[in-house]
């Protein structure tokens, strides 16, 4: 080969496989990436149907309850305004707690239940995760919005 | 008064490190001794005073300084006075400064080493890390203080984050780190041979070993943060594509990049831009990987609302460092030129594809890991990217790799001619395929990606052999000639044997493990993979500064007594904290791996458990240690010492004959 035929090999080669990597990288992107929904946004019917997604806030006092095989996990995850309940099966991480920010991924159900494949609760007692402050931020804002009292968690969402 | 001693010593490295930063550089460039000596001493200087900082705030520590904010967020008088002195750098503050104690401890070890090296070379390296060392401590003394008192001292501190607690987390950042500032050595021998202008086969060959050394600690550093994470966290679960960990993986995968690059470097002359490039990227990538991770960034952008001074400066800081060596790469870099020629047959051409995987590899994890990000600050909501992207985009790349990993040692340098390659890679290839095939229908079901795993695997163990069996066949005693060997070769065989072992590792865990969480009874048991785990229930402990329910589960095989494991579920009295310590039992075949998850309320002491069986999962951690392994081998390979030597006579004359002699000399070797 001459050295112009050998640089037009190498350009084609290294062009047709950046291509490839760039195809291969959004692909995974589009497919592997969850979104964030707040309670209130799913209760609003913003969230996907039938697609996996995360959920994050607090769990509610009180309303977590286990199933007879000790396994299967009944809870609410509220932005204090709306809720959401869940249902997990499996062993929940050492931080969750009554109280305390959670992640929950999985899918909502057309009974308004989130059959959750994953629970996340983070590694530190005072830390929230973020999507748990900022579910509780926007719930906040948005009904403060439509100036009904923060006190008055059964008040319609500003939406 | 200690801490304030601290903070002086602090104050004190910061003038040093201006001016290490500053004067050598200009005495290089306007060729003056004088300026040029200063280097060493400023560099002594400079360690002795961040010595006295460090030990300072260590002594903080262990006597329970409360008054020191600090020590009050992140120890206790319960601690146990291990954990006391690895708390130091259990924080933001703490790190930074172990990062610069570091950092002082490398240049130290430059300025120490460098006795053959010509002057202005010296003194440019040095005030390049001068000039990183100076960002540093700005950042700490501005923004954030270790020795800041809290007045009122507090009664007690707030403990020490129980997940931190654990000797694997004792010396898995300081290795993480001595990594991370390591690639500074490369980052500045490469801004020194830009500001010179002058750049060849010697220059490759010192910057060598101190890239060599950087990238086995870094190895280290993230097989002991893996295994941690393993047993600790109690999941199970080795690797989790989770921010901090892809913040010091990004730098490793260019480190390895450029360490292969390297070598092309110092052996051919070829690929000096690149080699440069690299150095830049895996440095600038390390200090991302410190800051963020550190500054919480990647948890949250929020986190840079709430202390703005500490990402504008984090920012600025990077903005700064990539964009003044990028700047004066693309200023210089015409000047120092691309090097030597290949063909596009040839071992060149085989290590620069895989200098290019691995680079696209680093580009995707760093894609999957800001995306969230950049998505949140454009305001387009929150999202999170998941180990399948990872594992996606990983997989593929990887494959062409390895492959060609196994081929690049049995290639020629310059050119090859592929049906003589071929020829003498068929039976290793065909015995890897044989294997590939045949081994997974021993280990239960037989899957494509097992097959493709160990194919990969012993494709690189067989050209291992091969490479082996034609350099140690010949004339000769066999012991001559595996003694006439350089160890750097060995070291590089042990490192490809180590990812061979590394794959195996991951594909048998991967394609083979079981987990069950399960409800237990006291006395119930679980048949799980030809094993019987029987619960005999849990009782109350008291440790030092925690308080434990802790289970007892004997596992037998066919009636027979295997194993008794004792994992724990503590809740730490200082923080209350509860935390899942796993009960291991570790193989050379596989580990049992049980933990407790939470009591089952209104039975009789019955308990979720999870029960995991990992097959060869300790492999994992193996083919790390033999990746290290290599790498030290590589770096006490005897030509390193003799070249020193050798180095300081022919210092003038080395721009022309220099690369000659080195072809000469080392032409042996490949």
């Amino acid at each position: 080969m001459k050295p112009r035929q050998k640089k037009f090999v190498f350009i084609a080669v290294a062009v047709a496989a950046l291509a490839l990597v760039v195809g291969l990288v959004l692909n995974a992107l589009e497919n592997n990436v969850s979104l964030y929904f707040t309670p209130t946004q799913v209760f609003n019917n913003e969230a996907p149907h039938g697609r996996s997604f995360r959920i994050g806030g607090l769990v509610q006092e009180g309303s977590v309850k286990r199933e007879a095989d000790g396994l299967t996990v009944n809870f609410v995850i509220t932005d204090k305004h709306k809720s959401i309940p869940v249902v997990f099966k499996g062993i929940l991480p050492d931080l969750f707690t009554e109280g305390k920010g959670v992640v929950a991924q999985g899918r909502v159900e057309a009974d308004g239940v989130m059959r959750a494949d994953e629970v996340l609760a983070k590694h530190d007692e005072n830390y929230m995760a973020p999507e748990a402050a900022d579910a509780l931020k926007k719930a906040e804002t948005a009904n403060a919005a439509a100036a009904t009292p923060a006190s008055a968690p059964a008040a319609p969402a500003a939406k | 008064m200690i801490p304030e001693i601290g903070h002086f010593a602090l104050i004190v490295a910061l003038f040093l490190a201006c001016c290490l930063g500053v004067l050598p550089i200009i005495g290089a460039a306007r060729d003056n001794a004088v300026l040029m000596g200063a280097a060493r001493p400023l560099a002594y200087g400079q360690f002795v005073f961040l010595s006295i900082a460090f030990v300072c705030l260590t002594y903080a520590f262990v006597a329970n300084d409360f008054s020191v904010l600090y020590v009050a967020q992140h120890s206790n008088s319960q601690l146990p006075a291990i954990y006391k002195v690895s708390a130091v750098w259990g924080g933001h503050e703490g790190s930074l400064l172990l990062w610069s104690f570091l950092l002082a401890g490398w240049i130290l070890a430059v300025a120490l080493f460098s006795r053959h090296l010509p002057g202005e070379m010296v003194a440019r390296v040095l005030g390049v890390m001068g000039l990183v060392s100076v960002g540093f401590l700005l950042f700490m003394l501005l923004t954030s203080n270790p020795f800041e008192r809290l007045l009122p001292a507090a009664a007690d501190g707030r403990d020490l984050n129980p997940l931190l607690q654990d000797p694997g987390l004792v010396i898995h950042p300081p290795m993480l780190y001595m990594g991370y500032v390591g690639f500074s050595v490369a980052f500045a021998f490469a801004i020194a041979a830009l500001l010179g202008g002058r750049m060849d086969a010697t220059w490759a060959r010192w910057s060598r070993p101190w890239t060599t050394v950087a990238w086995v600690f870094m190895t280290g550093g993230i097989a002991i943060g893996s295994w941690w994470a393993y047993y600790e966290l109690g999941w199970g679960g080795w690797w989790f594509w989770d921010p901090v960990e892809n913040a010091s993986f990004m730098p490793w995968l260019i480190g390895t990049a450029l360490i292969h690059s390297l070598a092309v470097t110092e052996k051919r002359g070829a690929f000096k831009s690149w080699t440069v490039l690299l150095a830049i990227a895996a440095f600038s990538l390390s200090l991302m990987g410190t800051f963020l991770v550190r500054s919480g960034v990647l948890t949250s952008v929020h986190s840079f609302a709430a202390d703005p001074k500490r990402g504008i400066f984090i920012l600025s800081f990077l903005v700064v460092v990539i964009g003044a060596s990028l700047l004066l790469f693309a200023w210089r870099a015409p000047k120092i030129g691309l090097g030597g020629k290949f063909d596009l047959l040839s071992r060149e051409a085989l290590l620069l594809s895989n200098n290019v995987l691995l680079s696209v590899a680093a580009a995707s994890v760093f894609i999957g890991t800001l995306y969230p990000l950049f998505m949140d600050a454009l305001g387009q909501g929150k999202l999170s990217v998941g180990p399948p992207y990872f594992e996606a985009v990983f997989v593929p790349l990887m494959v062409p790799m390895v492959l060609m990993m196994g081929l690049g040692p049995l290639a020629r340098w310059k050119k090859f001619s592929a049906p003589e390659l071929a020829k003498r890679i068929r039976w290793a290839f065909a015995s890897a395929v044989l294997i590939a095939l045949l081994l997974p229908l021993t280990m239960g079901e037989w899957s494509a990606m097992v097959a493709l795993g160990l194919l990969l695997a012993f494709w690189i163990i067989a050209s291992t052999m091969l490479s082996l069996r034609e350099r140690l066949a010949g004339r000769g005693s066999f012991m001559q000639r595996a003694r006439g060997q350089p160890l750097s070769y060995y070291g590089m065989q042990s490192a490809h044997l180590g990812v061979a072992i590394f794959i195996i590792g991951v594909t048998l865990v991967n394609g083979y493990e079981t987990e069950r969480d399960v409800r237990m009874e006291v006395g119930d048991t679980l048949r799980e993979g030809g094993y019987e785990f029987r619960f005999n229930g849990a009782t109350e402990i008291e440790g030092p500064n925690y308080m434990a329910a802790k289970g007892h589960m004997t596992v037998s095989k066919k009636g027979k007594l295997v194993t008794e494991l004792y994992p724990e579920k503590r809740q730490y009295n200082a923080s209350g904290m509860p935390m899942t310590e796993a009960a291991i039992d570790t193989g050379w075949l596989g580990d049992l791996y049980v933990s407790l998850g939470e009591p089952i309320p209104d039975s009789n002491g019955a308990w979720a458990v999870r029960v995991y069986i990992k097959p060869f999962v300790d492999w994992i951690w193996a083919g790390c240690l033999l990746m290290a392994l290599g790498g030290v081998l590589a770096i006490s390979d005897r030509r390193y010492r003799l070249h020193r030597k050798a180095g300081a006579v022919k210092r003038g004359a080395q721009d022309k004959i220099g690369m000659g002699n080195i072809l000469a000399t080392e032409g042996k070797q490949s």
